[in-house]
């Protein structure tokens, strides 16, 4: 029974679907086409058929460019969306469907760290304040003292010092800002944190700082992280597992070692060799041509054709699977599914 | 003769209450068609060296002392009618967003086409053709397509790079492209350093590239400065920086990188933050971050040396390069 519970991933999500709807309203929908009225409804395809898992103690990192899907994926997890289709599991149990209350029990355990700390804490609120308030909201009858000792605990493991207490978020540098929304997301003692970009507005100094500070609590606290970024270099240091995101769809997921060695997907391998090298002089980048294409009336097939060198009649029209390769490692794409890639780059 | 020499600037901001030094005394050359990058975190002062050289600094800052020679010419002493001439003519400045730079209201064609005119005596259609060869050269298609579009018409990238095209235009002897690929994405990124370096090597442009990435300094620029607190603190080859610095702040700045750790092992931090313009401390700036800081480091502020391959500002280098975790490190 035991052995069930811990094969089982704490986080599944499967072929979750998030759409936005550019025309809301009624009167938006009618369009004016060839001398007659028509409905049609656009909407921005977010996260298209996205299945993923993480299992306890994994950092699960989620990367890509702008407008992939990455931050969608977080909030759906998250629970600050509600998908379009598909599930989210945590823990065994169903949560994406589930109502305000049966939701409470789960914020506690599931925290979320923003991009921006300037944004994230309350500028009214001291910072003894924005830290306690998530302490009496799931721990209603813990008495003042012990919601004071429980945020002082946590401010000294985080490096916040907890003389701070009395002053606002303005008072702060974005690196310690930073500190102070992370200790917010531990005062509660989750079990799963999404960080969406969580060192991305910081500088290179302070980025190693609060790096750290997340890797340090994932070993005394056994966190599980659900970790966006579109950093590869912070990926390979922090991440366990990497899933590579496209216009809503999973290129590639992979152990974190495996993706870096040895990448499959042509957007992957352009991803990589796209990040500027300290020590090598050479660009060396493999370019890809045109840009990334709206997630409005995605294309059929595959959604990276339009950008990929090895795209053919199959990549037009047939969306790929991800498919299971010897490595472990999960790739959907035509060309590596039928050994098309290396073919091409050795002759 | 070196384009541009740059001597003793200082750069002060009158708040209301007390006036802070934003620029410290810097000085450095860059010669004809020289790539330089300057690099450093935010309140360093590298996007008010910028600015300052094209002497576009507004209220509250202003040029305190120091000379900022163009073509042997002091941009400081520049009257607004040579400022003119200089700025887009000779000296161009690319920008972080492109989406700030150009006119939401105006087409690229009409942003492109009054530049031109304004600087050259030109027909309306000469300088529509000369705008079509600037936008063939960064690579966009169509560009007589793309005059007739408004900016938000265009993504990122394809922004970026009529910028370039912009700052092309009337053939500056110097670009100085502050962050300009920051807002891009990686594979964007890319490409636009690909064309920029391009670019500047084809025409002989001179760059002044400033940026917090080490990695795009590695790999676009020759030479280097290192900025702290308002100081040039290391300058030198960028292979020899990037290779063996020789600051104990540039050595943080590159071992903090995450690529420089085994993945999953602490990454070497630097303990603090930059200090803040009014409260600069004592001596060298970065002695509260040091583990090498003596007495003489929080005294006094220390003056640049030639060590090792690089000019650098620091009062230990010698006991620092003797140190069993730097040569370990090196090693």
């Amino acid at each position: 029974m035991s052995d069930a519970k811990t094969d089982r991933p704490l986080l599944e999500i499967k072929n979750l679907e998030k759409r936005f709807d550019l025309d809301q309203g009624f009167l938006e929908t009618l369009k004016f086409k060839q001398g007659k009225i028509v409905r049609e409804s656009r909407s921005v395809h977010a996260v298209n058929n996205i299945s993923l898992e993480a299992r306890k103690g994994e950092a699960l990192c989620v990367v890509g460019e702008s407008g992939c899907g990455k931050s969608t994926v977080a909030r759906l997890v998250a629970g600050l969306l509600t998908p379009s289709a598909g599930e989210i599991h945590y823990g065994g149990q169903r949560i994406d469907n589930l109502p305000r209350a049966g939701m409470q029990p789960l914020r506690k355990k599931i925290q979320m760290i923003f991009q921006n700390p300037y944004a994230s804490l309350n500028p009214r609120m001291t910072i003894r304040q924005a830290l306690e308030e998530p302490v009496r909201h799931h721990y209603p009858n813990a008495s003042a003292a012990e919601v004071r000792d429980k945020v002082t605990e946590v401010m000294l493991s985080v490096g916040v010092d907890p003389s701070w207490a009395k002053r606002y978020p303005h008072e702060f540098s974005g690196g310690q800002r930073q500190r102070i929304a992370i200790a917010r997301a531990l005062t509660v003692d989750p079990e799963f944190i999404i960080a969406d970009e969580p060192i991305s507005a910081l500088d290179v100094s302070i980025q190693a700082q609060v790096l750290n500070l997340m890797l340090e609590a994932k070993e005394s606290r056994g966190l599980t992280y659900l970790f966006i970024t579109h950093d590869l270099s912070v990926v390979e240091h922090f991440g366990t597992r990497v899933a590579v995101l496209y216009l809503g769809s999973v290129c590639e997921v992979a152990d974190t070692a495996t993706l870096f060695s040895s990448p499959k997907h042509p957007y992957t391998r352009a991803l990589l060799s796209a990040v500027p090298q300290l020590k090598d002089d050479r660009p060396n980048h493999i370019r890809l041509k045109g840009e990334i294409p709206t997630p409005i009336n995605l294309p059929k097939g595959c959604p990276f054709q339009s950008r990929c060198a090895f795209a053919d009649a199959r990549c037009k029209s047939e969306k790929p699977k991800a498919i299971h390769q010897p490595d472990g490692s999960m790739v959907a794409c035509h060309a590596v599914e039928e050994d098309r890639l290396d073919a091409v780059a050795a002759g | 003769m070196s384009l541009l020499s740059v001597r003793d600037l200082t750069v002060k901001f009158a708040m209301r209450d007390q006036t802070v030094t934003a620029l410290n005394g810097i000085s450095f050359d860059l010669a004809k068609g020289e790539r330089l990058g300057i690099v450093g975190e935010s309140g360093a002062g590298k996007s008010i060296t910028g600015f300052s050289l094209m002497n576009l600094l507004s209220r509250p800052g202003y040029i305190d002392t120091g000379k900022i020679l163009f073509e042997g010419e002091d941009v400081v002493q520049m009257n607004d009618k040579r400022l003119r001439n200089l700025r887009g003519n000779r000296m161009a400045m690319i920008f972080q967003d492109p989406m700030v730079t150009l006119n939401p209201v105006l087409t690229i064609g009409q942003q492109m086409i009054e530049t031109l005119m304004a600087h050259r005596k030109l027909s309306h259609e000469e300088a529509r053709q000369i705008a079509i060869v600037k936008l063939r050269e960064v690579y966009i298609p169509s560009p007589e397509e793309r005059l007739e579009q408004y900016p938000h018409e265009l993504s990122g990238g394809m922004r970026q790079r009529i910028i370039i095209a912009i700052a092309l235009l009337l053939d500056p002897q110097l670009i100085i492209a502050d962050e300009p690929t920051t807002a891009l994405d990686v594979t964007i990124q890319a490409d636009i350093m690909e064309l920029m370096l391009e670019l500047c090597q084809s025409n002989q442009v001179g760059l002044i590239l400033i940026t917090h990435d080490l990695g795009v300094v590695s790999q676009m620029t020759e030479r280097t400065l290192v900025m702290y607190a308002g100081r040039i603190i290391e300058s030198g080859r960028t292979r020899e920086i990037i290779n063996d610095p020789q600051h104990p702040y540039t050595q943080g700045l590159i071992n903090a990188l995450p690529q420089q750790t085994v993945p999953g092992q602490r990454l070497k931090q630097i303990p603090g933050n930059m200090p803040g313009l009014a409260s600069i401390p004592a001596g060298c700036a970065f002695n509260p971050r040091c583990k090498y800081a003596t007495d003489l480091c929080r005294s006094r502020v220390p003056e640049a040396v030639h060590y090792g391959g690089v000019e650098v500002a620091c009062h230990e280098v010698q006991r620092l390069n003797s140190d069993e975790d730097r040569q370990e490190a090196r090693a």
